[in-house]
C-alpha cells in the first residue's frame, strides 16, 4: 500500500525558505499571503497490506529518518485505510 | 596519539584533516570507510566536512544511519573524543551524540569565507592552546549551518558550559553582524556533556599551515596532542 507523508517545521522554527517564497509571490503581484512555510512531500510505497502494521512501520521511519524530531513535526496517510 | 578520520561518499575535507593531523602529530591519520562497521582503536575520531550522501533528505541524516557511525555512537559513549567538523557536527546532531539542529543559513546562501569565533572555554581538551576571549580567525564552508535548538535546551547548554565556540568581531565581541549564518545566540560549536564530542562549523583543520594564510585552526589539534598524547 502507498503512504503519503508530510514533513514540516515545528511552530516557532524559523523558516528563511517559506518567506524567500512569500517574498516571490509578493513580487509576481500575487497579494494576500500572509505566511508560507515549507515543508517535504515523500511517497512510500510499502509491502504490508495491513494498516496497523503499516502505521507501526510508519511510526519508526518518521521518527528515525523520515524527520528530525528537534525541528520537525510528520504525519502520514495511508491510501484506502 | 591515534587519529581516525572517516570517510563517508561526498566528504571533501577528510584529507584536510589527515594532512593537518599529520603535520601537528608526526602520524599519519586512519582513514575508515563509512561501509566499515567496526571503528578501529584509535584516540580520536573525526568526522570531516563535505556533502556525505549528497546531503540528500537532510544534511548528515544519510550518514547518521551508516554502519560506522553506529560503531562512533557506540565509542563515543565510551568515551572517545570525537571531532565533527562542518558537515560532521551535521552528522553529530542527526545521531543524537549532540543536541539541537543546524539548518538552512538564515541568507539561503552557501557561504565560503572566513569569520571570526571566540572559544568560551580554554579548559578543555579541544581548545587548551586558546587564549580565553580572544578570537581566532578560521574559514566556513556550508549552507545548512545556522544552528537551532528551543530556548530551554539553550539556557540549558549554556548553563552547562557546552558552547564551544561563538561567531564574534576581531576584537572578540559577539554581535549580530558577526553572524553569518542566523544562529542561535551566535554558536559556532558545541560541547556534550562529557566535554569529549565537539562539533563545530568552521574548519579549524583548513586554516592550520602560514602557508596557507594562517594557522588559527592549528592550536586545537595542538590542544588534543596535548591531551590525548
Amino acid at each position: 500500500m502507498k503512504a503519503r507523508v508530510t514533513v514540516t517545521l515545528k511552530t516557532g522554527v524559523l523558516d528563511p525558505q517559506g518567506k524567500a517564497i512569500a517574498h516571490a509571490l509578493g513580487s509576481l503581484g500575487i497579494d494576500g499571503v500572509d505566511d508560507v512555510r515549507q515543508g517535504k512531500y515523500i511517497e512510500v510505497e510499502l509491502a504490508e497490506t495491513d494498516p496497523v502494521r503499516a502505521k507501526a512501520t510508519l511510526e519508526r521511519m518518521c521518527k528515525e529518518l523520515l524527520a528530525n524530531p528537534v525541528i520537525e513535526n510528520y504525519r502520514y496517510e495511508l491510501e484506502g485505510a | 596519539m591515534k587519529a581516525g578520520v572517516v570517510v563517508f561518499p561526498g566528504s571533501n575535507c577528510d584529507r584536510d584533516a589527515a594532512v593537518t593531523l599529520q603535520a601537528v602529530t608526526g602520524h599519519p591519520a586512519q582513514m575508515i570507510w563509512h561501509g566499515d562497521s567496526d571503528m578501529p582503536d584509535c584516540d580520536l575520531i573525526v568526522v570531516p566536512g563535505g556533502f556525505s550522501y549528497g546531503d540528500y533528505l537532510r544534511s548528515g541524516a544519510m550518514a547518521a544511519h551508516s554502519p560506522i557511525c553506529r560503531a562512533i555512537v557506540e565509542k563515543a559513549k565510551r568515551g572517545v573524543p570525537v571531532l565533527g567538523i562542518c558537515n560532521g557536527f551535521q552528522v553529530l546532531t542527526e545521531t543524537g551524540l549532540l543536541p539541537g539542529a543546524l539548518m538552512r543559513n538564515a541568507s539561503l546562501r552557501y557561504i565560503c569565507k572566513d569569520v571570526t569565533i571566540r572559544p568560551e572555554r580554554t579548559d578543555t581538551i579541544f581548545t587548551s592552546g586558546y587564549e580565553p576571549g580572544k578570537a581566532i580567525r578560521v574559514p566556513i564552508a556550508h549552507k545548512d549551518g545556522n544552528y537551532y535548538a528551543d530556548s530551554a535546551t539553550l539556557d540549558r547548554l549554556e548553563g552547562e558550559g557546552r558552547v564551544a565556540f561563538r561567531y564574534c568581531d576581531e576584537d572578540g565581541h559577539v554581535t549580530e553582524t558577526a553572524n553569518p549564518n542566523g544562529s542561535q545566540r551566535n554558536i559556532a560549536g558545541l560541547y556534550s556533556e562529557s566535554g569529549r564530542i565537539l562539533g563545530m562549523m568552521p574548519h579549524p583543520e583548513r586554516l592550520a599551515d602560514e602557508m596557507l594564510g594562517g594557522d588559527d585552526g592549528r592550536a586545537l589539534f595542538q590542544s588534543l596532542l596535548k591531551s590525548l598524547h
